[in-house]
Order: C-alpha cells, then structure tokens, then sequence
C-alpha cells in the first residue's frame, strides 16, 4: 500500500493579479509505515499538497493515488471522497477551532457519523478514540467543548480524526500555540498513535529540532517544489543549502558544525541531540582513553533526556 | 468561498484607481441614483456603455465585474419571475388563475433585471478599484458635517474600516473550518436546500466562536495602545482633489444628463420602437 503523487501542480486564482503556482510538479511516493516529515516556509506549497492527499483541492493537474483510490482531474470520474476522507485523516493547524457540538462525544461522532457507519459502531469508535487522545472517557463524554482547556480541547479535536480510524494520519503544525509541556505531551501522542492506530503519520512543522525526533524521513519544500526528500539522517549533509533557503537547521548539526570546524572529529550523521552526544564520548574517548583499556565501556548507556533539559542520566558517572 | 469578487480590490494603478476615493464615492451614488431614472432600453444601452468605458480606464478584465453579478443572480432571477407574474399591464399573453403573464410585465421583468445588475456591476466597481481603507477614509470626510450635530463620525469611520478589514480574514476562516469538517467527511455542497442548511451549523458554530474570539482580542489590542477615537488624530494620508477628479465628475455628470434628457425630453429614445414590437402582439 502506498501513496502516489504523479506531477501535481496547483495554481491559486488563476486568472488574476493575486495568481500563484503553490505546487509545480510534484512527485512523491509514501509508503505505509512511514513516518514522514514535512518542513518548508509558509508558501512554499506543504498545505496545500497535503490538502490534496485528502481530497480537498479539486485536482488541475496530476494524479493521486491513495492506497488505490484515484484521483484525477477528470470531472467525469467521480472519485470515492468518502472513502478517501476515511482513509486519511487530516488534523489542521489549531483543529479545537473546528468543534462544534454540544457534548464532547457529539462532537467526535461528527465524523464517524459522516462515513455511515451504524450507531453502535460509531460509539464503539468514539470511546476507543477519547481513550486513545490520553482523556478520561466517562468524565468528558457529556461535558461541552467550549468548556475545555486548550490542551484538552486539541486532544478532542484529534480524536474527532481518529475515530475515523484512518489509516493516514496527517498533522498540521500540531504542536502550534502550545506550551513547551504542552508540546512534550501532544508528540508522544502521535507515536503513541501512530502505533496504535494509524500506521503512517505524516506531520508538518516548521520546528525541526522537533521533527527530528519522530520522522524517519523529511521531505523539504521550497517554492512549490519538492527540493529534499531524504531519509533523516542523510538530509542534514545538506545543511548549507537549507540555510540558504532560510530554513532553519537543528542545534545538534549546528554545535556539530562548529565543533568540526574547530578541527573535532565527529564521526557519522548528527541530527539530535543524542547523536551529538554519542559522537562526542566516541571522540573524546579516542583522544583521550587507551582503547585497550575502554574496550568494554558502553557508550549507549548515555541517554540526553530531553525532558529534562541538559543533563545526562544513568552512564554520567562512568565517563 | 474564494470565487465571490464581490468588494475585492483588483490592483492595477489605473486613472480610476487613483482617483480621489471621495469623489469615487460620491460618483456611485450618482451612479445608483441615476440608474432608477433610466426608463429605455436605449437608457440601458447608455448605463451598460457607461460601465464599459469605466471598467476598460481602470484596466479591470470585463469577466470579472460581470462576475460580481453571480452574487446577487438568485435576487436578481427572483424578482424578473415575480414580476413576469404579477405585474398586469398590456396585452396578456397567458393567464391561469390568477397568473397573468402580460406583455408589459415581461418588458418591466427585464428592465427591472437589467438595472439590479448593472447597479451590482457599477458598485463593484468601485469596490474593485478602491482599497477599503480608502473608502472609510472617504466616508469618514463626506460624513465629516455630521460632526457638528453631535454624530460620532470618527467611531463609525473606525468601525466601517474594522468591519472591513475583518471580511477577507472571515472568508479565509470559513475555506478553513469547511477544509476542516469536509476532511471529516462532511457534505457540504450536496443534497437539497434543508439537508445543505443543516450541513452549515458544523461551519457556522465555530465561525462565530472564532468571530468573537478575534473581536475581543482586536478590542483588547486597541486598548493596550490607549486607542480613543479623539478628535485631534491625524491622517496619514491625505485626500486631496486633483484636476482629474474635475474631469471625471464632467464625464459622470454627462452620462447622468443624457439619461435624464432620455427620461424627461423623449420619454424614452426608444419608445417608438418597443410600442411597435408590442403592437405586433396586439
């Protein structure tokens, strides 16, 4: 199962002054299980492809393939909107500005609902859904949504997606107006779900020491284009050229760079923290200790914990 | 959502556009009030001749002003079917019950359609060539003598231009909110005129909270800049007539003056020939 993108272009009110060509040629292929990455300026086309692998955006030009549902900019052929919508769930940037209902539970029927499923199916969904989001089923089920903290209310508005279960979860800037804890708590809820319920999780962000942590694969898109799509590791070789584009490049290959421009030899692919730290004690070590004698010392026993910020844990001692 | 051209401003830096926005504004009034005096088809010949000219100096594509007519066709379609219906004078054509389709009634069905869309075509023009914050500016200055009889012209001013300000940021809102349900599998486009009604709420809820929301901040925002509408506030651009609005008030007022002339010296150039067609029918 995977997802084709075949030459999309996209152009906004063509015609007039105000026209603009979001995407140009596009072609991309996702594959199940992938945990992708999106990074790019604002206008530089992210929004608008995704939008497209839901269905949103009547096609101009191109093809999609979704888990084998076509779309295609033929009118005559009617796609299976429905079905698509249900096979992938789109959450947009700040979704708690979407609810609607009265009662939480109403509000996350509201799509479930929608794909005609029959009721006690979609009650099944809902609870396993405000479950899944971290809350408390019985305790917020009749309470209204206006009511919520904004945390809570995201997670709501979340939920209202995967009870759908789709099997494409995508993500808009999800962490966007939060709270560092905030954040800290809304990530591990995607892997979390991305576990549990969606297999393939695609996130836009334009924080990259953020999306370094989860995505295995980062696609850059710059002036409607797609200008890297690269496994994590391997992206941030290109660091220069980011900067460039003025996108921004993660702490750890930027304390990277320097210290190899300071003559420090590090060795392999640094893109998080971890990894700096890793290739550090590796350097420090070959300076320093008779590897003879630091035959058996284990490096991975060095964990950066990012939650609580700068310190090292366990192996600490040891070095 | 994005296709209404209703009030969009089209820049191009035309002559029109760079008129003063008080006399734009007062030009569409004449224009408006003109429009009811046209009595012939020859009256609307002129108007339509008018708008043309209009939309040719500001450099506007033609397709879009006639584009701004989409808004109101439901209006517009409406009342030309009542009044095919209902309005009785000359001969008739075909009656059931108490329909009379008369020849008078279609004559005045379509001059009736005609008006309300040239009057939409010539408004939107304005709209197209002036940006809001010009037209409160303008607004503001024309209503500037109500001052002195106690009326708060600068508040009104600011609220027009807030108004304003905050439609194209609600139509972005509202794309949004319907991306967001659709993608939750909401069907918003299809069905009948209830079921597409009912399929709104999920749109207009949170539209209104959102409203309100912006609303509260924007007043809070004014506030922390200690804003109060004072009378000593000064502007940083100012309206000033100019020999082309002169020239350009000539040309308006030519085109009222001939219609006017049409109305009451010939009764409408064209009566001879529109009482002719009807006399075939008779």
């Amino acid at each position: 199962m995977q997802i084709v993108v075949k030459d999309l272009n996209y152009t906004y009110s063509a015609r007039t002054p105000f026209e603009r060509h979001a995407l140009k040629g596009v072609n991309l292929t996702i594959n199940e299980g992938d945990f992708l990455g999106i990074i790019g300026h604002t206008g530089s086309g992210k929004s608008t492809f995704i939008m497209h692998l839901n269905g949103l955006f009547k096609l101009q030009s191109g093809e999609i393939d979704v888990f084998d549902i076509k779309l295609v900019p033929d009118k005559k052929k009617k796609s299976d909107l429905r079905r698509l919508r249900g096979t992938v769930g789109m959450v947009f940037q700040y979704p708690e500005y979407q609810l609607f209902e009265d009662t939480v539970e109403k509000d996350v029927a509201f799509g479930p609902k929608n794909m005609g499923l029959d009721a006690d199916e979609v009650s099944k969904r809902v609870k396993r859904a405000i479950e899944l989001v971290g809350l408390d089923y019985e305790d917020i089920k009749d309470r209204a949504p206006f009511e919520l903290s904004g945390g809570q209310k995201r997670r709501v508005a979340i939920a209202g997606i995967i009870a759908m279960q789709p099997k494409v979860l995508i993500l808009d800037e999800p962490t966007a107006g939060l709270d560092p804890y905030g954040k800290e708590q809304i990530l591990s809820l995607i892997t979390h779900l991305k576990k549990e319920c969606s297999p393939t999780v695609i996130v836009i962000s334009h924080d990259v020491d953020e999306i370094t942590r989860f995505a295995n694969r980062i696609i850059v898109f710059n002036n409607g284009k797609v200008m890297f799509d690269l496994p994590m590791n391997e992206l941030f070789r290109h660091a220069d050229e980011l900067h460039a584009v003025g996108l921004e490049i993660p702490k750890a290959v930027r304390i990277a760079q320097k210290l190899r421009e300071r003559g420090v030899q590090l060795e392999g692919d640094i893109v998080s923290l971890n990894d700096l730290l890793h290739a550090i004690v590796v350097a420090y070590n070959k300076k320093h200790i008779d590897e003879t004698v630091d035959e058996n010392l284990n490096f991975s026993a060095f964990e950066f914990d990012l939650n609580d910020s700068s310190t090292c844990k366990k192996g600490e001692g040891k070095a | 959502m994005r296709d209404v051209s209703f009030g969009q401003y089209y820049p191009t830096n035309s002559v029109v556009h760079r008129l003063d926005p008080r006399a734009k504004v007062v030009f569409s009034i004449l224009f408006m009030v003109t429009i009811f005096f046209v009595v012939s088809y020859a009256g609307y010949a002129l108007v339509a001749l008018f708008l043309l000219t209009v939309c040719l100096l500001s450099k506007i594509p033609v397709r879009n002003v006639i584009k701004s007519v989409k808004a109101i066709l439901f209006i517009m379609l409406f009342t030309a079917i009542i009044n095919i219906f209902f309005y009785d004078s000359g001969k008739v054509l075909v009656e059931w019950w108490k329909i009379k389709i008369t020849l008078g009634g279609i004559d005045f069905a379509i001059k009736m359609a005609l008006r309300i869309s040239l009057l939409v075509m010539g408004t939107s023009l304005l709209s197209f060539t002036t940006t809001p914050m010009e037209l409160t500016d303008a607004i503001e200055s024309l209503l500037k003598p109500l001052k002195y009889i106690g009326v708060p012209v600068h508040d009104i001013a600011l609220i027009m231009s807030i108004a304003l300000r905050f439609i194209p940021g609600l139509m972005d809102e509202t794309d949004k909110i319907m991306m967001a349900q659709k993608a939750r599998g909401a069907e918003i486009d299809t069905g009948g005129l209830i079921k597409k009604v009912k399929a709104m709420l999920p749109v207009l809820i949170p539209l209104f909270v959102s409203a309100i929301r912006r609303a509260d901040e924007l007043a809070d925002a004014l506030d922390a800049r200690c804003y109060n509408a004072t009378e000593h506030r000064t502007k940083m651009k100012l309206l000033k007539i100019t020999y082309k609005d002169v020239i350009a008030f000539l040309f308006v007022a030519a085109f009222a003056t001939l219609i006017f002339l049409d109305k009451y010296l010939l009764n409408g150039a064209d009566s001879y020939i529109v009482n002719f067609v009807k006399g075939l029918f008779a």
